[in-house]
C-alpha cells in the first residue's frame, strides 16, 4: 500500500539518488555544450575516476575520499585535457559521428582494460561517517548521500560563476556559440575545447570522490550512469547547468516514483522513456535554447 | 565490375562453400558460423548505416524483436519455426518502421539518432525482462528436438550454409543498393540530405524504407540464433555488445560496400582467435576474453583515424586500382 510516508520517503531517496546523477551529468552537459560532441565514454571515464578513489583509500595510501577530493579533481583534469589532445580532437576530422565512434572505442577500452587488471569484482569502501543515518521527515537519508546532494548544488553553482565571470569561462562560452568567431578574435579554440574536456571530467572526478562512500564500484559501473547522464543532459537542456541540476533532480524522483509503481524491473523503463519522449517532442529541453 | 572481380568474387564464393568440407571439426564449421553470421548481422547494420549514413547504435532492438517473435510463437504457441521466421522479419521490420517514422518526424540525426536506437534497445531489454509471456530474466528454452523440420539440424554444417545464404542474400540486396534508383537516393541523403531534398527526394520516405528494410533483415537473423542455440534471454538478445559488433565489423571492413561487413567481420574474429591463444599461452593471464576486445576497440579508433573507408577502401586503393 503506498502511504503517503512511502511516498515522501521515495521522493526524498529520488532526490538524493538525483543528486548523484546531477554530478554526473554536469560534466557531459559542459562537454556537450562547448564541444557539441556526445562524450560517450562519459560512463566509463566515471568508472575509472572510481576506481581511483578507491586505490587511493586502500592500504598503504589510506586517503579519505574526501579529503582525496582535489587529487583526483587534477587527475581527471590532466586525464581529460590529454586524451582530447591525442585522440579525440586529433582524429575525428571534425565530424560529430566519428567523435561518437572514437568516445564508444575508448569506452571499450576503459571497460574491458579495468576488467583485464582489477577483474569483474565489485569494490567498495567503508568510512563509517558516510553511513550515518540523518532524519528528513519521515526518511532516512545517509551522511554520505546529503554529502553528495549538497557537493551537486555546489558544483552546479561553481561552474556557474566560473562560465559568467572568468575570462576561461567567457573564452569557453566564446567558443560554444561561434566557433569562427572565436577563433577570429584571437582565441586558441582547439586549446579551450580541450580545456573544456578537462573541466568535464575533473567534475566526474569530483562525482567519483562523493559518490563512492555510498556506492560501490565495478567495471561495468559506468554503464549504468551513461543513459542516465545523456536522459539529465537531454532533459535539462544541452549544455546548461540549471537545467543539469533540474533534470538530475527530476530524473532521480521520475527513477523512483517508477519502481514505486512499476516494480522494480519495469520501474526501469522510466529513464529510457523520458529520453526517447524528450527527444521526440521537446529537443531543446527545459532550459536549453531553442536550435 | 569487370571481369578480374568476377574471378576473384567467385573464387571467394567457392573458398566459401568448401570451408566446412576442409576443416570439419566442429569448432572450425562454428568458427565459419559466427564469421558469415555477424556479416549478416553486419550487413543490415550496413543497409542503413553504410548506405544511408543512418549510424545506429541500438540495432541489436531488431535481432531482439525477432529472436522473441519466433521463440514465442514456437516454444509457446507451438507455431513451427520455418514459418515462425517470416513473422520475425515482419516484426523486426514493423520495429524499424515505428524508429524510423518516430525519429525522422521529429527530425533527428546524425548522433541523436544513435543514441536514441541506444534507448529503444534499453526498452526492449527491460520490457523482455519484465513480461510474463517473455518469461523475464529467467530466458526462454526451446526444446531440443534434432529435426530439419523443426529448424535444429545434427550436424553444425547446416547453421554455417544458413548463415551463408542468408549472408549472400543480404549482400545481393546491398549490390542491388548500389545499382538503383533507392540506393542512389539513400546515397544522395547520406551525403547531403538538404541537396537530395532539394532536387526533390523525400529523404523521410526514403530513410523509413531503408531502416524497414534494415530492420527486417536484422530480425531474420535474430531467429536463426535462437534456432541455433536453443535459447535466449534478454541481456542476449538486446546487449549493446551486439550492436557495437555490427557496426565495427561494418566500419573495419568499408562502410557502404557489399564486401565490407564480410571482410571486416573475418578480420575481427581473426583477432580475437590471435589474441585468444596468444593470451591463453601467457601463463599469468587469467581471463584473455578483455584483451580482444580491447584490440576492437583500438581497431574502431584507428579506422575512423586513419581509415574512414574501411579496408575496402585500403584494398581499393593499394591493390584495386579501380578508380571508377
Amino acid at each position: 500500500m503506498l502511504t503517503p510516508e512511502i511516498l515522501v520517503a521515495g521522493l526524498v531517496n529520488g532526490l538524493m539518488a538525483g543528486g548523484i546523477y546531477v554530478l554526473v551529468a554536469v560534466g557531459l552537459t559542459l562537454i556537450y555544450g562547448v564541444l557539441h560532441i556526445i562524450n560517450f565514454a562519459h560512463g566509463s571515464l566515471l568508472m575509472l575516476a572510481m576506481y581511483a578513489v578507491f586505490f587511493l583509500w586502500r592500504k598503504p595510501l589510506g586517503l579519505d575520499p574526501y579529503i582525496a577530493l582535489p587529487l583526483v579533481i587534477a587527475g581527471a583534469f590532466a586525464f581529460g585535457y590529454l586524451v582530447y589532445r591525442a585522440l579525440i580532437g586529433h582524429f575525428s576530422h571534425g565530424k560529430d559521428e566519428n567523435i561518437l565512434l572514437i568516445t564508444l572505442g575508448l569506452s571499450i577500452i576503459i571497460d574491458n582494460a579495468t576488467l583485464f587488471f582489477f577483474t569483474g569484482d565489485t569494490q567498495t569502501i567503508e568510512v563509517t561517517y558516510a553511513g550515518r543515518m540523518i532524519s528528513l521527515g519521515p526518511a532516512l537519508v545517509p551522511l554520505g548521500k546529503l554529502v553528495s546532494f549538497a557537493g551537486a548544488l555546489l558544483l552546479c553553482l561553481l561552474l556557474g560563476l566560473f562560465m559568467t565571470r572568468t575570462d576561461m569561462g567567457k573564452a569557453i562560452r566564446a567558443v560554444a556559440k561561434e566557433r569562427q568567431g572565436a577563433r577570429l578574435v584571437g582565441i586558441d579554440v582547439e586549446g579551450v575545447m580541450a580545456i573544456s574536456y578537462g573541466i568535464g571530467i575533473a567534475c566526474l572526478g569530483a562525482a567519483a570522490c562523493l559518490l563512492m562512500p555510498t556506492f560501490y564500484v565495478s567495471p561495468s559501473s559506468g554503464h549504468a550512469f551513461v543513459l542516465i547522464a545523456f536522459t539529465i543532459v537531454v532533459l535539462g537542456g544541452m549544455g546548461s547547468f540549471k537545467g543539469a541540476f533540474f533534470g538530475g533532480l527530476i530524473i532521480g524522483i521520475v527513477e523512483s516514483a517508477c519502481g514505486l509503481w512499476l516494480g522494480e524491473q519495469l520501474g526501469q523503463i522510466g529513464i529510457p522513456l523520458v529520453f526517447i519522449l524528450i527527444l521526440l517532442l521537446r529537443p531543446s529541453g527545459l532550459f536549453g535554447a531553442a536550435r | 565490375m569487370n571481369r578480374r572481380h568476377l574471378i576473384l568474387v567467385g573464387i571467394g564464393g567457392l573458398a566459401l562453400i568448401a570451408y566446412p568440407w576442409v576443416f570439419r571439426s566442429n569448432y572450425a564449421v562454428d568458427i565459419g558460423f559466427l564469421v558469415l553470421f555477424a556479416a549478416y548481422l553486419g550487413q543490415t547494420w550496413n543497409i542503413a548505416g553504410g548506405f544511408a549514413g543512418q549510424t545506429s547504435f541500438g540495432h541489436v532492438v531488431f535481432f531482439g524483436v525477432g529472436a522473441y517473435v519466433s521463440t514465442i510463437l514456437h516454444a509457446t504457441y507451438g507455431v513451427n519455426p520455418w514459418i515462425a521466421w517470416p513473422c520475425s522479419a515482419l516484426g523486426g521490420a514493423i520495429v524499424g518502421w515505428l524508429i524510423g517514422t518516430l525519429c525522422y518526424r521529429a527530425g533527428l540525426k546524425g548522433s541523436y539518432f544513435a543514441l536514441i536506437t541506444l534507448a529503444v534497445a534499453e526498452v526492449g531489454r527491460i520490457v523482455a525482462n519484465s513480461l510474463p509471456i517473455t518469461r523475464g530474466g529467467l530466458g526462454m528454452l526451446i526444446r531440443a528436438d534434432l529435426r530439419a523440420e523443426n529448424f535444429q539440424f545434427k550436424d553444425p554444417i547446416w547453421f554455417y550454409y544458413i548463415a551463408l545464404v542468408l549472408c549472400v542474400l543480404a549482400m545481393v540486396i546491398a549490390w542491388g543498393l548500389t545499382r538503383t534508383r533507392f540506393g542512389a537516393r539513400l546515397a544522395a541523403i547520406r551525403d547531403n540530405e538538404d541537396a537530395a531534398e532539394a532536387l526533390g527526394v523525400n529523404a523521410f520516405r526514403e530513410k523509413v524504407k531503408c531502416l524497414t528494410l534494415s530492420g527486417g533483415l536484422c530480425g531474420a537473423g535474430g531467429t536463426v540464433y535462437a534456432q541455433k542455440y536453443l535459447y535466449i534471454d534478454p541481456s542476449i538478445a538486446f546487449s549493446i555488445d551486439k550492436s557495437v559488433e555490427m557496426l565495427l565489423v561494418t566500419l573495419i571492413g568499408g562502410p557502404g560496400t557489399v564486401l565490407g561487413p564480410l571482410i571486416g567481420s573475418g578480420v575481427l574474429h581473426f583477432i580475437g582467435e590471435l589474441t585468444r591463444d596468444l593470451g591463453a599461452m601467457l601463463p599469468s593471464v587469467g581471463n584473455p576474453q578483455p584483451l580482444s576486445i580491447i584490440i576492437y576497440g583500438a581497431a574502431l579508433i584507428a579506422i575512423v583515424a586513419w581509415l574512414p573507408d574501411g579496408l575496402m577502401g585500403l584494398f581499393r586503393r593499394t591493390v584495386g586500382g579501380d578508380r571508377a
